[in-house]
């Protein structure tokens, strides 16, 4: 640790620290720009100017390395007038037009001036004016705001992996550019906005929707994707605004995907917000209790194991325990959360999870990608594999793929094969990377669902997991043998268990007309068509989708926004989320149109409070009390012995690896109600199509 | 340069020519493989001078910045920011004659302001970063050139024409129009930096001053 003395307190930081980060750990706040903790360092806003003694002239801490000794001074005469300085040349050009601008109110360079400003300025003449650049369907520019802090080329070039984003000319001419007009191709764009320091880079779909103050913020969990990115959902007038993100390191350091961010307009539309009764072929409204009664009625006499229920893939935890509990009073053991078809190992956690964590990628030295397109599947976890990629250095974090990418990884890849037959050649050392994975110290392994639904599943994995255990993937603290899912609700269901109980059918024995009644829990992910036609089908979720089309009773249920939940990510960690607004209409939280029903048919749950809903969570799994964390992995899978004994014989198919998403933006109901998000489809298709090629 | 390029005006693709392929080997000779993206300011120069044989326009399209960056495994905006920052790369179609008029201290101070008016005038311009209707000459104006001891400076494409006038440099654009080189360097009588009219100092060798004395 070097000692370094901040206005008179000594502090220690580590060796290669910035005066900047100084500064910070002495508590002492330094206005800043172009600095960004997650970016490489720029130095060109001059805004974090201090004063180092025995330094003949104002420092930018950003870039200033601390030595032994340094004594900075934060708050003299000299730094004031410097960043006085600096502020009024960055507003000689900056337009007066906060009240227009959909930054004002948590702008930087707003609040700095109020902070660090002089208040007045000398320049009287023109300023200059910068035209917009049409950056696609989810990023709004207004160039003439921009102060060239060249974060937002740093974030597309670093931390999205998509260098398209340059400032160009020079001087008074300088600005932020694509160049050639392009949409940008990154998932990952609308941290753009986040990350502008002042309002050149908006968001386009709420563009003068709503102002900063006006909201009210709620903390929450994304379920978009399965990484359980934490976000932040900020609504006016119980109606959702905008979601951003919350920083937390261990999940998404601070970032967010797009479809997770814009995906908000599709919360408001497309909403099922009456029950609804299909009488002759066609949808009545109805109440709440006729409903139920009819619903009651219909399941009356059915044997419990006619009767079977599919989970969808944004469930929270609380609904989905109460479904199986009431399943199981109904006496059926019919339910899968795996409406996609999955296959793993259930005997065990560690069989399901991402169980490096996703901070364990920041330590992996190799990595095998196996049917899985992470870009399009969780993007932010994405961008860690590409910032573990970049840290390496060149060649310091080899990564091969099995299956074609549906797009540009951001990282080099080495490219070994399309199907499962490469999985043999790398469990006989026959190619090459074999041996990287082995002389490897933490090698990962991450299985996507591009292999995981497919017919060999189980071979396919069982393949996977014998190569863990002989490249040292799954070794004495260390696991990096790791399931990428697609789904935030699937962790948490299999943690509960909501799997075929043992005689129970899967979610296509179901659909096959293996039951007379199905409930549908939020499940619009497989062809509906496959439903057999004479099923009875129960659908309780939030968006009239496909499967809502199909129903014979629709119970309306609420959105991740609109209930509190508890999601358990990829890598097994719980987390809760907060209501920030009501459902719509005559909608309800999921756990609480169960309890009302079962009640109704006569097996009234035993939970009448939330909390008492998760202390049953807690009683069917542990893992529930633990919230915001996640167990450290075990070193072997205790069922793992077992599970190579009765080793399969089925086969590898030949055929290649299909990515487990066709159109990112496309990929649940509220993204499919979204029309920023079929924007962004039809905008990126083309995209889409080259890199198929 | 504030003002956009038009998609109109931009090569649909650009394949550098077998003269261009013989400078880019002994260009990339120069830097590591892993460091080759250094080479992008030579390659745009190659771009460049293919451009002007080619179309007699010597500037960069957009294509060629991309073929480029193909080369080089760099991202296509590293190789536009670099083309768009360096003065001397032409992003936009120039004239068949470059005219550079350096207008800073010294080229001012010894009459580089009839040197502009005179390009105006005998090119048919009708001010800087313009191009004449028939398509043969820009003007450009551009910072200290660092000949300063031969102000004012026309330089044209890379020849520089050094103590220019008005006169001489409405006859230097009618030779060019007329499709002649003059020779490059000083346009009065002087050799190189040397006083006008011949030496004034060191008219004698050491030995035959040192027998004066």
């Amino acid at each position: 640790m070097v000692r370094v003395i901040v206005d008179g307190t000594p502090v220690d930081v580590a060796p290669g620290s910035s005066a900047l980060q100084a500064c910070e750990a002495a508590g002492k706040e330094i206005p800043r720009f172009c600095y960004h903790e997650r970016l490489s360092v720029a130095g060109n806003c001059r805004m974090c100017l201090v004063q180092v003694v025995r330094a003949p002239k104002p420092v930018a801490s950003c870039g200033f390395p601390v030595s032994e000794g340094m004594e900075i001074l934060t708050d003299t005469d000299v730094v004031r007038r410097a960043r006085r300085a600096v502020m009024e040349f960055l507003l000689i050009n900056h337009p007066l037009d906060c009240p227009i601008c959909d930054q004002g109110g948590e702008c930087d360079l707003q609040d700095q001036a109020y902070g660090y400003g002089t208040g007045i300025s000398r320049y009287h003449e023109d300023k200059r004016a910068v035209t917009d650049k049409n950056l696609g369907p989810l990023v709004k520019t207004v160039m003439t705001r921009c102060i060239q802090c060249t974060r937002c080329v740093r974030f597309t070039t670093e931390v999205a992996g998509t260098p398209e984003l340059g400032m160009v000319s020079r001087g008074e001419n300088a600005e932020i550019t694509t160049y050639v007009e392009k949409a940008l191709t990154s998932e990952l764009s609308g941290n753009l906005i986040d990350i502008c320091p002042v309002g050149a880079l908006t968001a386009k779909p709420t563009a003068f929707h709503a102002r900063s103050w006006e909201y009210k913020k709620t903390d929450s969990i994304d379920v978009l994707d399965a990484l359980g990115t934490n976000i932040q959902v900020q609504a006016r007038g119980g109606e959702v605004m905008r979601i951003v993100p919350r920083v937390n390191d261990e999940v998404n350091e601070e970032w967010l995907s797009d479809k997770a961010r814009f995906s908000v307009d599709g919360l408001k539309r497309r909403r099922l917000d009456k029950p609804w009764v299909r009488v002759h072929g066609k949808f009545h409204a109805a109440s709440w209790q006729d409903a139920f009664v009819s619903l009651a009625r219909r399941l009356d006499g059915v044997s419990g194991d006619r009767i079977g229920a599919v989970a969808g893939d944004l469930c929270d935890a609380e609904s989905l325990c109460a479904l199986k509990d009431l399943m199981s009073a109904l006496g059926s053991s019919n339910i899968d959360c795996r409406q996609d078809g999955a296959w793993y190992d259930t005997s065990a956690r560690e069989g399901y999870l991402f169980n490096s964590d996703i901070v364990g990628i920041d330590e992996a030295d190799a990595l095998l990608i196996v049917g899985s397109v992470p870009r399009h599947e969780a993007p932010v976890l994405n961008a860690r594999i590409r910032k573990r990629f970049l840290r390496a250095g060149r060649g310091g974090f080899p990564i091969a793929m099995i299956g074609a990418s549906s797009a540009d990884p951001t990282y080099d890849v080495t490219f070994l094969g399309d199907g499962p037959d490469v999985l043999t050649s790398l469990l006989d050392g026959s190619i090459p990377f074999a041996e990287t994975l082995k002389s490897a110290k933490r090698p990962m392994i991450i299985l996507g669902h591009g292999a995981l639904t497919r017919r060999d599943a189980q071979a396919v994995y069982e393949a996977c997991r014998t190569l863990a255990e002989q490249s040292g993937a799954i070794a004495d603290g260390w696991n990096g043998f790791n399931i990428l899912h697609t789904a935030a609700s699937r962790v948490g269901a299999l943690d509960l268990g909501f799997l075929p109980g043992p005689r129970g059918l899967a979610a296509a024995n179901m659909l096959r007309g293996g039951v007379d009644v199905l409930w549908l829990m939020g499940a619009d992910e497989f062809p509906i068509d496959k439903i057999a036609p004479e099923t009875f089908v129960v659908y309780q979720g939030h968006h009239g989708d496909a499967a809502a089309a199909r129903a014979d009773i629709i119970l309306p249920g609420a959105a991740y926004t609109e209930k509190p939940g508890t999601y358990v990510n990829m890598a097994g960690r719980v987390q809760r989320a907060f209501r920030a607004v009501f459902p719509p209409g005559d909608a309800r939280e999921d756990w609480r149109i169960l309890r009302a029903f079962s009640e109704v048919v006569g097996h009234t749950l035993p939970y009448d409070t939330l909390e008492a809903l998760r202390a049953r969570m807690v009683e069917v799994n542990p893992v529930f009390a633990s919230i915001g964390s996640v167990a450290t992995p075990q070193a072997r899978l205790p069922a793992q012995a077992e599970g190579t004994a009765q080793k399969t014989t089925a086969e590898f198919s030949a055929s290649a690896f299909r990515p487990a998403i066709d159109d990112y933006y496309q990929t649940n109901p509220i993204s499919r109600a979204s029309p920023t998000m079929a924007e962004c489809s039809r905008i990126y298709a083309p995209v889409r199509a080259v890199a198929a090629e | 340069m504030n003002t956009p390029w038009k998609p109109a005006e931009q090569p649909d693709k650009f394949t550098f020519d077998a003269a261009s392929e013989a400078e880019i080997a002994k260009v990339l000779v120069k830097y590591p493989e892993a460091r080759k993206a250094s080479a992008v300011m030579p390659m745009l120069y190659i771009a460049q001078r293919q451009m002007g044989r080619e179309t007699g326009s010597a500037w960069v399209p957009v294509a060629a910045m991309d073929e480029i960056a193909r080369r080089l495994d760099m991202a296509p905006i590293r190789v536009y920011e670099v083309a768009s920052f360096y003065t001397m790369f032409n992003t936009r179609p120039i004239g068949r004659y470059h005219l550079q008029v350096c207008t800073t201290t010294s080229c001012w101070l010894r009459g580089s302001d009839d040197v502009v008016h005179a390009c105006k005038k005998a090119a048919g311009i009708g001010g800087f970063g313009e191009t004449s209707e028939d398509g043969l000459f820009t003007l450009t104006q551009v910072e200290c050139l660092g000949a300063c001891a031969n102000a004012p400076i026309l330089q044209v494409d890379d020849d520089f024409y050094e103590d220019m006038d008005g006169p001489r440099t409405e006859a230097l654009i009618a030779a060019l129009r007329a499709g002649e080189r003059p020779p490059a360097g000083p346009t009065v009588n002087r050799c190189g930096s040397a006083p006008e009219g011949g030496c004034k100092t060191l008219l004698v060798t050491p030995e035959a001053a040192s027998e004066n004395q």
